[in-house]
């Protein structure tokens, strides 16, 4: 039984249509990994889980956010209040802008416990005083008192955690959690998360572009591109054996996948600029395989086996 | 180095722009035309006479000798006498530094007073109707003369409505606030406009900025943010717009004081300019200019305050 | 700020197009339309003035705005509007030479400062920073104090003052430019210093300070006004509208159009200053403070 889940999500800006027909599902517990090259989608995928799609430029046009029963897509703004930092909670790439400035770090944890619950002042206090412990700050209640540039790039990351999880959410949207960090604090805030899966159950939305994240941390994949879901499935068997020629492409270009002697292989093209997709198969230009019925017929997410589909037309069951 | 220190080292920093005052505020005074014993004495002082004033004063001796006497009597508060009040001009001032404060501070908080909530509607509905009015008032209150603008608030509330007095400053503390209220008023209107435009723009960046974001992320209400956050944050520009007019404000306050007749430090440098009385001029002078250095120097201490990123 | 590294064609070309106003922002064309007519104002003074700016007229004093007075008179019967009319001769009269003289002043004392570099530099500057302390209209006070009232000695005031921001704006400029590629370029093909400062340097610094000026006028034309109300600057009979209000101060509770209409001159000469500082800015890609 999934926690949450997305059928169909499509996302407009004005007349084009960004985001198309995106399936998810995410159960208790689980590490989803929402992969894609940048402007592939995946992160206003994510902004519109949490209906924070900028007003008046971005808006969801078809399909259903479903949580506890509820239709977030057709929630009101009160309601959204009540999800946002409540039920889902989001952390971002960069945490020195994501921070406000001239907040101390505790008031910024301490708030949303006071404003979502009333907390009183000394309550909401020990709370995050509990929280900062949580994402492993050292003497947390000396540290309550910091403001964010007095904080290292992966302190201020874990404090950015201890934000968004003030209410104990049981999702956590991490949009590129790691991609303003040094490789060594990288890995620390992952296992921080998974560290966090374990002791919260709680469930997570890995935003990423980076395959070695992937690998180290989530249980499945959905593989995203020029604005469609390429192929979905358990991560092990997805990256072992990629049905999608996408996914394929993506893995020959990790650096350790080839020989180290010769250069990195790359995608051949460039992705397409978003609304400007082509017909067929969006991955038609660039793709190996690619053969005439690729460019007029665009091929549906086919369930190839248990769990995994994939939207190709020459995908079959590995 | 602790964050505040600099309240310790910086007027050590200052030293040099307040010797560029005295020796500024010197050659004004040097550059007089006319014999400055004579104007002291009257055409028909003795030659004796003459002779002791110069001596006394050191005016037979060097240029930079004058100045290093010039600069013993700042020292120890001497600035010379007024020839029209016939009394040091030191305490003249400082009789009239008290309706000058009040008319800038009270500008100063009217200002925000007028300025935060004109920027925040304007930013919260940008580019409805609210705003562009807003925007037309911010462009066309740049050019509104402060001594018009304070004859015409008179014309409207003394005259018209009769709720101020026209003029003067008043004896008890509630007169005196019923006396302050237009003036402090005059200043702050005329000012605020620049402020407003300055501080629409900053909550507009504000509330596009990635924190903002993340507050809403936070299930916060808009109000919650826009007070919590966007305020914060769009008002340390201001505090430094403000150190920027206040040679400004000074200045308005001067002119306002002649519209309204406050006996302030403005309307004395008017009157004593009218009168020839240099001493006064140049003690006026003075005193603004260390005051200017002075608010700047409180501003630059608010800043620290309000933005914990600052290292002075 | 603008790319610095456009050549004198460019910043020539762009200056041009910004003067071609069928292409041109609101702002721009608003700005240019009011500073326009206000020109056209003063320079038709004389026919377009339905009376004598000076000449008393006793029998019709103090009377309000009517069909044949449209503002009203003053005391001496002396017709409001002719005097609006032929106090825009003076106060834009006031606006440009009181810009002028700090213009050329500031520009050329910030641009030695900033390619002379070393003592001259820090000279220089501490000099602007002793200027900057005084409140601007307290030391124009005080220099007005020392020459005399008039409005002579109000331009050597506004020279002596006014430089400083012009300065520090080309100097800043001046220090960009002078390590850009360009200059680079040409000091590296021999050019002299100073032709490199006024063949290379100048012309493209000289923008931001042409916008500055404009909005600058805001600041002298009210700087202006106020110090001749105050009876320090321009004197009576001469129609300024800073002197008018001060007139018509003393009829305040009965005869309110004798202050209000000269105010609401310098409030449109002022805005149309303004809206032509942010049009230029907006068309030269520059954005002021």
């Amino acid at each position: 039984m999934s926690l949450l889940e997305v059928r169909n999500l499509s996302i407009a800006a004005g007349a084009s249509t960004l985001v198309e027909q995106v399936d998810l599902d995410l159960a208790e517990g689980e590490v989803l990994g929402l992969v894609g090259e940048s402007g592939s989608g995946k992160t206003i995928t994510c902004r519109a889980l949490m209906r924070l799609l900028p007003a008046g430029e971005l808006r969801i046009s078809a399909g259903s956010i479903h949580l506890n029963g509820r239709d977030l897509a057709r929630a009101s703004e009160a309601e959204m209040r009540k999800v946002r930092g409540v039920e889902i909670g989001m952390i971002f790439q960069n945490p020195n802008s994501h921070l406000d400035p001239v907040m101390r770090i505790g008031d910024q944890i301490a708030e949303s416990v006071r404003y979502h619950e009333g907390a009183s002042a000394g309550e909401a206090r020990s709370r995050a005083i509990e929280l900062l412990r949580q994402v492993g700050i050292p003497d947390p209640a000396r540290r309550m008192a910091a403001y964010p540039h007095e904080f290292s790039g992966g302190m201020r990351q874990r404090a950015m955690i201890a934000v968004a999880l003030a209410c104990r959410p049981k999702i956590l949207i991490a949009d590129e959690p790691t991609t303003a960090l040094d490789v060594t604090v990288q890995a620390q805030v992952l296992r921080l998360l998974l560290d966090l899966r374990d002791r919260l159950g709680l469930a997570i939305v890995l935003v990423t572009h980076n395959l070695g994240v992937v690998a180290q941390t989530c249980d499945s994949l959905a593989v995203m591109y020029a604005g469609r879901v390429m192929e979905r499935g358990p991560k092990r068997e997805l990256l072992r054996m990629p049905a999608h020629p996408y996914t394929a492409a993506l893995l020959g270009c990790q650096p350790g996948s080839a020989n180290p002697a010769e250069p990195l292989p790359a995608i051949p093209g460039q992705p397409p600029a978003a609304g400007a997709f082509p017909a067929g198969c969006r991955f038609h230009p660039r793709c190996p395989r690619a053969a005439a019925i690729c460019e007029s017929e665009r091929p549906a997410l086919r369930a190839l086996r248990d769990r995994r589909v994939a939207a190709c037309h020459f995908a079959v069951a590995p | 180095m602790h964050r505040y220190s600099f309240v310790l080292y910086r007027p050590l920093q200052l030293i040099p722009v307040l010797f560029g005052i005295s020796v500024l505020s010197f050659v004004l005074v040097k550059s007089i035309p006319g014999d400055p014993v004579r104007m002291l004495l009257g055409t028909k002082a003795t030659p004796e006479a003459v002779a002791r004033i110069r001596a006394l004063y050191g005016l037979d001796e060097p240029l930079f000798m004058q100045y290093f006497y010039f600069l013993k009597n700042l020292g120890i508060g001497e600035m010379g006498q007024s020839i029209l009040y016939k009394t040091p001009v030191l305490p003249l001032i400082a009789d009239r530094v008290a309706p000058t404060l009040f008319l800038v501070i009270g500008s100063v908080l009217l200002t925000l007073l007028i300025a935060v909530p004109l920027a925040s509607v304007a930013a919260t509905w940008r580019g409805r109707a609210v705003d562009h009015a807003i925007r037309a008032f911010t462009t066309a209150g740049l050019g509104f003369p402060a001594f018009w603008l304070g004859i015409m608030l008179i014309i409207l509330f003394s005259v018209k409505l009769g709720l101020f007095p026209v003029a003067g400053y008043g004896e008890t503390v509630i007169d005196k606030l019923h006396h302050m209220i237009l003036p402090c008023l005059t200043v702050a209107l005329a000012l605020s406009a620049v402020v407003t435009r300055n501080l629409r723009a900053s909550m507009i960046a504000e509330l596009a900025s990635d924190h903002a974001t993340a507050a809403r992320a936070k299930g916060l209400s808009e109000s919650w943010i826009f007070r919590r956050h966007i305020l914060p944050n769009s008002l340390i520009p201001a505090i430094n717009l403000l150190a920027i007019n206040v040679g400004w404000l000074i200045g308005g306050s001067v002119v306002v004081e002649t519209v309204f007749s406050l006996p302030g430090m403005g309307q004395l440098l008017v009157r004593a300019i009218f009168t020839r009385d240099y001493m006064v001029v140049q003690g006026v002078t003075l005193v603004f200019a260390c005051a200017t250095v002075l608010l700047n120097f409180i501003a630059d201490v608010l800043t620290v305050a309000a933005d914990p990123r600052v290292k002075l | 700020m603008s790319d610095f590294a456009l050549s004198r064609g460019n910043w020539l070309e762009r200056g041009i197009g910004a003067l071609r106003l069928g292409r041109a922002n609101l702002n721009l064309r608003l700005g240019a339309g009011i500073v326009l007519a206000w020109a056209l104002v003063a320079l038709l003074a004389p026919w377009i003035a339905p009376f004598d700016p000076i000449a008393h007229n006793l029998p019709d004093k103090l009377q309000g705005p009517s069909l044949a007075y449209p503002f009203g008179t003053d005391n001496f019967g002396r017709d409001i509007l002719s005097r609006v009319i032929y106090g825009a001769r003076i106060d834009l009269q006031m606006g440009v030479i009181g810009v002028l003289f700090p213009f050329l002043i500031g520009t050329t004392i910030g641009s030695i400062a900033g390619y002379a570099g070393g003592w001259v530099d820090s000279v220089l500057m501490r000099l602007v920073d002793v200027v900057l302390a005084f409140p601007f209209l307290v030391l124009m006070l005080a220099i007005i104090a020392i020459l005399g009232p008039g409005l002579y000695s109000f331009y050597i005031a506004m020279a002596l003052v006014g430089w400083v921001s012009y300065a520090r704006l080309v100097r800043a400029q001046v220090l960009v430019l002078k390590t850009s590629d360009f200059v680079t370029a040409a000091r590296s093909l021999g050019f002299g210093r100073l032709r490199i400062l006024f063949r290379h340097i100048l012309p493209n610094c000289i923008a931001g300070s042409i916008v500055f000026s404009m909005s600058d006028v805001v600041l002298v034309v009210l700087s202006g006004s106020a110090i001749s109300y105050l009876g320090l600057g321009v004197q009576p009979p001469t129609a300024e509208w800073g002197v008018m209000i001060a007139e018509g101060q003393n009829f305040i509770t009965t005869a309110w159009w004798i202050t209000t209409f000269p105010g609401l001159a310098i409030v449109f000469m002022a805005l149309g200053f303004s809206l032509l500082a942010d049009g230029l800015a907006e068309r030269l890609g520059l954005r002021q403070r």
